[in-house]
């Protein structure tokens, strides 16, 4: 395991932000980190990077604790957290030389990080002027730099447009792939973390509800077929006659249990041939609400 | 050792394009050509004065603006600026992360704002001395050449730098817990004014107060009634206020390394 944590603990006087949480983030993954904001996601990453002092319970990466290996452990992570840290009053290169000057890091990696990230035309730009975009895409860069083993990002696609998104996306699934990194990223978008993810955690109000491989996961966030018809009643009927699995039925739309595309299209041609006017029909993911009540019902 | 070479390297690097490091160096050049043009346009004043007592006219207009109050002022503002370059990119939480011991940052920040003020009355000193020489030139009349300053001039900054060293350990540590510049820069300036306003009753405590120590050292060199009669000018460097300063300098440091050690990023 890349990341272990055993009972990790955390209030923050009064109140407990991380309660009893145990980690295990395999080598070579992409790990999910998924949980509503507030849920305790950026407390728990300044707690794997010894922002917070551990209050109870064991962290370990690569196997080592960080109370007699911090630069050891600190050497091999990369990590961005929360909003990307900037300096504005410097250019893009500026701030990725002024890392590589604390990391003993050449020049040339500097130039073949702005590269990675799509910032060569800007680099001589203060970064105070790049937009949210550009500077979450810097600071993956930084987080990149040293080429580190574990890659840990907190909300790293926050404000980035699609196309940001998707190119984030799929550096993180080639850094994976490719460079056999491993990487802990935290979300608060289900649909994002299905996407590119290998393992899942999941948490709410500070506990752990879930953890488990994509697989795992998706046998629980199974998605629905969401159908707007003229008569939503006599719909879900004539489909629950058929075999469907009926999720859920109101004035304006009814949803049925995913199966498979073919399956979706024989649904639209049954209503169809059946005389029912179908306005909209297409799959969507759980929310993360409906999937806690699933996993808080469901033992994991 | 390896850890605070890079990051001072690093905080010269990031600073070196912000107003915190250029007034360390604008502000002995702004203020050494004032005084010069004064003494310039203004020669037939003081061209009959001794050497010695001309050197501390001289080199006085500048101490005493800057020990009174424009020295701890640049102290204040250094301590913020070296530590506001964190605040404000919100980059306390990359740092602290980064395989650098969190002594090495902290000390860093800390030699650096240091040195920053070394280099600022460094300036001072030359600019003092290059000023004056050149005055001498321009004006025959002005007898800098009959008395040598150097020696005494030095030491004069150099005491002037150790009784600056306690305001710079509590404001620097004010500055590293305070993020706005309000609250840092209020109570330096409050406490510079106490202290002045305590030098200036002579209170028999005063050298006990960091923030009145650069007000002691200027007050002790400045010209005295008599002081025509001294043929040199004698500059005891390690008064007990200075000596205070260093202590004050050195427990401050060590008490906000373990307020750091401590402290969560949050």
């Amino acid at each position: 395991m890349v990341i272990k944590t055993e009972g990790l603990t955390f209030n923050f006087g009064q109140q407990t932000v991380v309660k009893n949480l145990s980690l295990q983030v395999p080598e070579g993954s992409i790990y999910g980190f998924l949980g509503p904001n507030g849920a305790g996601k950026t407390t728990t990453i300044k707690l794997l990077l010894n922002l917070l002092k551990t209050q109870e319970g064991n962290i370990e990466i690569f196997g080592l604790q960080f109370n007699a290996h911090r630069k050891q452990i600190l050497a091999q992570i990369g990590s961005l957290i929360e909003q990307p840290a900037i300096y504005a009053h410097l250019t893009g290169k500026e701030n990725l030389l002024n890392r590589a000057i604390l990391l003993q890091i050449p020049e040339t990696r500097v130039d073949e990080m702005l590269n990675l990230v799509h910032l060569t035309a800007a680099a001589h730009k203060k970064a105070g002027k790049y937009s949210l975009g550009m500077k979450q895409r810097l600071g993956i860069a930084l987080a990149l730099l040293s080429d580190p083993k574990l890659l840990i990002l907190d909300e790293p696609t926050n404000g980035l447009d699609p196309n940001g998104i998707i190119e984030i996306r799929e550096l993180l699934i080639r850094l994976v792939s490719e460079h056999k990194k491993t990487v802990f990223i935290s979300s608060h978008l289900l649909a994002e973390v299905e996407r590119m993810a290998t393992h899942v955690g999941i948490i709410n109000n500070g506990e752990l509800l879930f953890q488990g491989s994509i697989k795992d996961l998706e046998a629980i966030s199974q998605p629905a077929i969401y159908i707007e018809t003229d008569d939503t009643a006599d719909a879900a009927n004539l489909l629950k006659k058929q075999g469907y699995n009926i999720i859920d039925v109101d004035v304006n739309h009814l949803s049925v249990a995913y199966q498979s595309k073919n399956k979706a299209g024989e649904i639209n041609t049954l209503l169809n041939q059946s005389g029912h006017v179908v306005y909209s029909i297409h799959k969507v993911q759980k929310d993360l609400e409906k999937l806690f009540l699933d996993i808080t019902q469901t033992p994991a | 050792m390896k850890d605070l070479l890079l990051s001072l390297q690093s905080e010269f690097y990031k600073s070196r394009k912000t107003l915190g490091f250029w007034s360390a160096i604008l502000l002995p050049v702004l203020i050494c050509l004032l005084v010069f043009w004064h003494f310039y346009t203004d020669s037939v004043k003081m061209s009959g004065f001794p050497a010695m007592l001309l050197w501390l006219r001289y080199a006085g207009s500048i101490l005493n603006v800057m020990g009174t109050l424009l020295l701890p002022m640049l102290v204040i503002f250094i301590c913020y600026s070296v530590n506001s370059i964190e605040h404000k990119a919100d980059t306390w939480k990359t740092l602290f992360s980064l395989p650098i011991s969190k002594w090495a940052v902290y000390s860093a920040k800390f030699i650096y704002a240091l040195l920053l003020i070394a280099i600022c009355l460094s300036l001072f000193y030359a600019l003092t001395m290059a000023s004056a020489n050149l005055l001498g030139n321009l004006k025959p009349e002005f007898r800098f050449a009959d008395y040598d300053m150097k020696g005494a001039l030095l030491q004069i900054y150099f005491k002037l730098f150790l009784s600056a060293l306690g305001i710079l350990s509590i404001q620097f540590l004010l500055s590293l817990l305070w993020s706005d510049f309000l609250k840092p820069m209020g109570v330096g300036f409050v406490a510079t004014l106490s202290g002045l306003i305590l030098v200036g009753f002579d209170w028999k405590y005063d050298y006990l107060i960091p923030y009145a120590h650069p007000s002691l050292t200027v007050r002790s060199i400045m010209p005295r009634r008599g002081m025509m009669a001294i043929p040199e000018l004698k500059v005891e460097i390690f008064t007990d206020y200075v000596y205070v300063s260093l202590i004050v300098c050195i427990a401050v440091f060590i008490a906000g390394f373990y307020i750091v050690q401590k402290k969560s990023v949050k």
